[in-house]
């Protein structure tokens, strides 16, 4: 921070008096300066980096690996690709201070390597992410170059036969069930428990609230393990998909919450109130202002716990059972699913299957990544923001309302005013 | 749907009057007949009117200028059933959650009453002779995630202001878009990495660092038996210290979502107000979004050490695990209770499972700590609670 000198208030005492205009006399005029006295100079690019600047950094890139080669070659006993990596790095960071220095002052010296920090740390950070997806498709690329990989299951490939037996059709149906399953169990739940915490409220709401919050802290495992416990020990003493997706639906169901309850918490109360001095009814007033309103982020919301929810591998483990062959019955035997599937094929030390463990792992990357696209393309926008064909046709309908409302011509057919219908929307 | 479309156009209407959304709370609103003792009395539904709508009881006939009206709301049928219906919704989602715990809680008490205290305290884990104990354990699941706080952090610091301070335009959406595609990304697929990319290149790492750094005794790696300083591979591969690279670059994600949310939040004004006394980037950075955005750093890092407390596969994957406490972060052999009950669940006598189930609600206990403190010190901040 720079030092902001402290101005000290003047007190009376400090300041001259001025000449008291006496009796007769009038106090000088004010004079406005005039604007075109004053030179205007060049226009300065506040975001752009000057020469100097770019010279800086581009030599501080190259001599930092120079000075690293220079020591661990020659000059000093080191050795280690990750010692290099470090040495250099201090190194340009070194230099670029050096050369920031030469030029400019402490505070700005410090501003710039933060900067140059800040942007390690993306850089780091995004390639490493980048690097997890793209080594695990790669690896698996083998496997998906084969039809067979998607149509067949495990049931007649041997650990030892190649990737042109065997796939993972039965891990996606798997999948796609228990998920199906999970969502017909925590959508109306918990869009509903989300309604109940925004539009009914109170104290036991925010008990649910609670609740819920706490929920979201729950270990996977834990959650596997209760399920194994409750329902498969004492109920159906059999592993199936069924558990599984109770398992998964425990995991998703705090997700959905808090992910719906924030958005319906952005819906405009004005929106609300409008809609009840219309003499509307509450349950009317959540079914066609609300919901409609914060209709694209609950899908995002929906989407995006369905995403964590299909990734989910430590309460599956538990609870659906390992199996090759296809299941396509949920209350029955034993249900794989495809991060469970991954686990599964990583196990073997056999290089096949470990192909295809990765190519398992690159279909569920996919399959979370065209989630989410879809997720973006629904939400992104809040409530109420609209694109600008909605916004086009939104102000066509109100100047049609106000030509009909403020006409005065009763020539013209008066428009047939809406039906009222009276039949109560069944909840 | 003449009706909703009218609704719809309101809803059209404001938005066009107003660029941003008001947020508001909720209005509490109370009707007449929720107030007990009100007097109120209830007016049967008579086929005629819709819905809820407000009617003026009947008034006496010596009605006076100075007697208030009374407004009787009588909610529809429409009305109660929806009322009922989400709080229906609440109680079961509130009966599920409790449910868990509570279960949790009877099943694991087996366990505790053959051992008591010492249940803290033993690092052993064999149930079927009753001596078990989740000292090991624990001590690993803390050793693996502050490794990982301590790899994450940073990075995560780093990544959000540079996507709230220094990133501009379409780059800066694109970024911050991939840093939550990446928070949905299966925490398998990241213990595959560590599995069959890490081991095997980030041993140098720990050898560089326990050869440069072995005076500090947590970065040694010595045979316990003997003492001596062991330099072959196999002492490093499955490590805490490589467990926690792996879940630390899985939570960082989340992380910076919950700080970029923060720091973007800091006021314009203030801003401004320090770049107009004349302050660089990084002093704005320091005296003003910094202090705005404590609260939201400390809830991220807090959310992403429950996450890392919690994570199993990847953890199971990497680690070999053994029931002593080890100091030695750099060599190979640690343990956590998720990758505990996942190893030992399957071959789990009902006691062993009560034992698992103590060891799981011990970890539940500590998430739960974890995450309220993270969420009061976050909503009690200035950035507000956003945390999702």
């Amino acid at each position: 921070m720079t030092d902001v000198t402290t101005f000290e208030r003047p007190v009376a005492d400090d300041l001259e008096p001025g000449p008291v205009p006496g009796v007769g006399q009038t106090a000088p005029p004010t004079v406005i300066p005039n604007p075109a006295d004053t030179p205007i100079g060049p226009r300065r690019g506040v975001r752009e980096s000057t020469l100097d600047e770019r010279f800086n950094i581009i030599g501080a890139l190259l001599a930092g690996p120079a000075i690293a080669t220079v020591l661990f070659g020659w000059l000093t006993p080191l050795t280690g690709p990750v010692g290099w990596v470090v040495i250099a790095y201090l190194a340009f960071i070194g230099i670029y201070v050096l050369l920031v220095s030469l030029r400019a002052d402490r505070e700005e010296v410090k501003d710039r390597v933060l900067s140059v920090l800040l942007i390690s740390a993306g850089v780091v950070l995004f390639s490493a992410l980048v690097f997890v997806v793209v080594y695990t498709v790669s690896r698996g690329f083998e496997a998906l170059l084969h039809v067979n990989f998607f149509t067949q299951t495990m049931q007649l490939a041997g650990p030892l036969d190649g990737l042109d037996v065997g796939g993972i059709s039965h891990a996606i149906v798997g999948t796609l069930i228990q998920i199906s399953i999970a969502l017909i169990i925590t959508v109306p739940l918990g869009i509903t428990t989300a309604v109940f915490l925004n539009e009914i409220g109170g104290r036991f709401a925010r008990f649910v609230r609670t609740i819920s919050d706490a929920m979201t802290a729950l270990p996977s495992i834990v959650a596997g393990l209760f399920v194994y416990a409750a329902v498969i020990q004492l109920i159906t003493h059999q592993r199936s998909g069924f558990a599984a997706a109770l398992a998964i639906s425990v995991m998703m169901l705090p997700i959905m919450i808090r992910a719906s309850d924030v958005v319906l918490r952005l819906v405009p109360g004005n929106l609300r109130e409008a809609s009840y001095a219309l003499g509307s009814t509450r349950w009317h007033t959540v079914w066609s202002v609300v919901l409609p309103t914060a209709r694209s982020g609950i899908v995002t919301a929906v989407i995006l716990a369905t995403a964590r929810g299909i990734g989910e591998t430590s309460p599956v483990l538990l609870t659906s059972g390992i199996t090759a062959v296809m299941n396509v019955n949920p209350f029955e035997g034993p249900m794989i699913s495809l991060p469970l599937q991954v686990f599964d094929f990583v196990k073997s030390p056999e290089p096949a299957l470990i192909v295809r463990g990765f190519g398992t792992a690159a279909v569920l990357i996919l399959l979370v990544l065209l989630l989410f696209v879809i997720a973006r393309i629904i939400g992104g926008k809040g409530p109420g923001q609209l694109s600008d064909a909605q916004r086009r046709r939104a102000s066509q309908r109100s100047m049609d309302d106000l030509q009909r409302i403020t006409t005065k011509n009763y020539a013209l057919p008066a428009p047939t005013p809406a039906p009222i219908d009276t039949e109560e929307p069944t909840p | 749907m003449a009706k909703r479309r009218t609704f719809e156009s309101l809803t059209d209407v404001h938005s066009l009057l107003t660029d941003k959304t008001s947020v508001k709370e909720p209005v509490e609103r109370v009707f007449a007949d929720e107030i007990e003792g009100s007097g109120v009395e209830r007016l049967d539904d008579s086929p005629e009117t819709i819905g809820g709508t407000t009617r003026i009881r009947r008034e006496p006939a010596n009605y006076g200028a100075g007697d208030r009206r009374s407004l009787v709301s009588t909610p529809s049928r429409s009305d109660s059933v929806f009322k009922v219906i989400s709080f229906t919704a609440g109680a079961t989602t509130v009966g599920i959650m409790l449910a868990v715990g509570l279960f949790l809680s009877v099943r694991a008490n087996d366990a505790l009453q053959v051992e008591g205290i010492n249940f803290l305290f033993e690092q052993q884990w064999s149930p079927d002779t009753h001596e078990f104990g989740i000292a090991a354990v624990i001590f690993g699941t803390f050793t693996i995630a502050i490794i990982a706080m301590f790899v994450g952090v940073p990075l995560a610091v780093g990544t959000a202001l540079l996507l709230s301070e220094v990133v501009r335009g379409p780059l800066r959406g694109f970024l911050v878009s991939l840093v939550d595609l990446m928070a949905a990304v299966p925490s398998v697929v990241f213990g595959l990495w560590g599995l069959f990319f890490l081991q095997a290149n980030v041993i140098p790492v720990s050898k560089w660092i326990s050869t440069y750094f072995s005076w500090i005794p947590i970065f040694a790696v010595q045979d316990s038996s003997t003492g001596q300083t062991l330099t072959e591979a196999s002492a490093f591969t499955s490590s805490a210290f490589i467990a926690g690279i792996v879940v630390g670059l899985m939570v960082v994600p989340t992380q910076t979502s919950v700080m970029r949310e923060a720091f973007s939040q800091a006021p314009v004004g203030e801003r401004e107000a320090a770049f107009a006394l004349g302050s660089t980037r990084w002093g704005m950075i320091r005296t003003v979004v910094l202090p705005f955005g404590r609260g939201g750093m400390i809830g991220g890092v807090m959310l992403g050490l429950g996450r890392a407390l919690g994570e199993t596969i990847a953890v199971y994957l990497i680690i070999s695990p053994i029931f002593t406490i080890n100091w030695e972060v750099l060599k190979t052999g640690t343990n956590s209770v998720s990758a505990l009950i996942a190893l030992r669940y399957g071959e789990a006598t009902q006691f062993g499972l009560s034992a698992l189930m103590a060891a799981g609600l011990v970890l539940f206990l500590i998430t739960l700590i974890v995450n309220f403190t993270a969420s009061s010190i976050v909503a009690r901040s200035r950035s507000g609670a956003q945390t999702n």
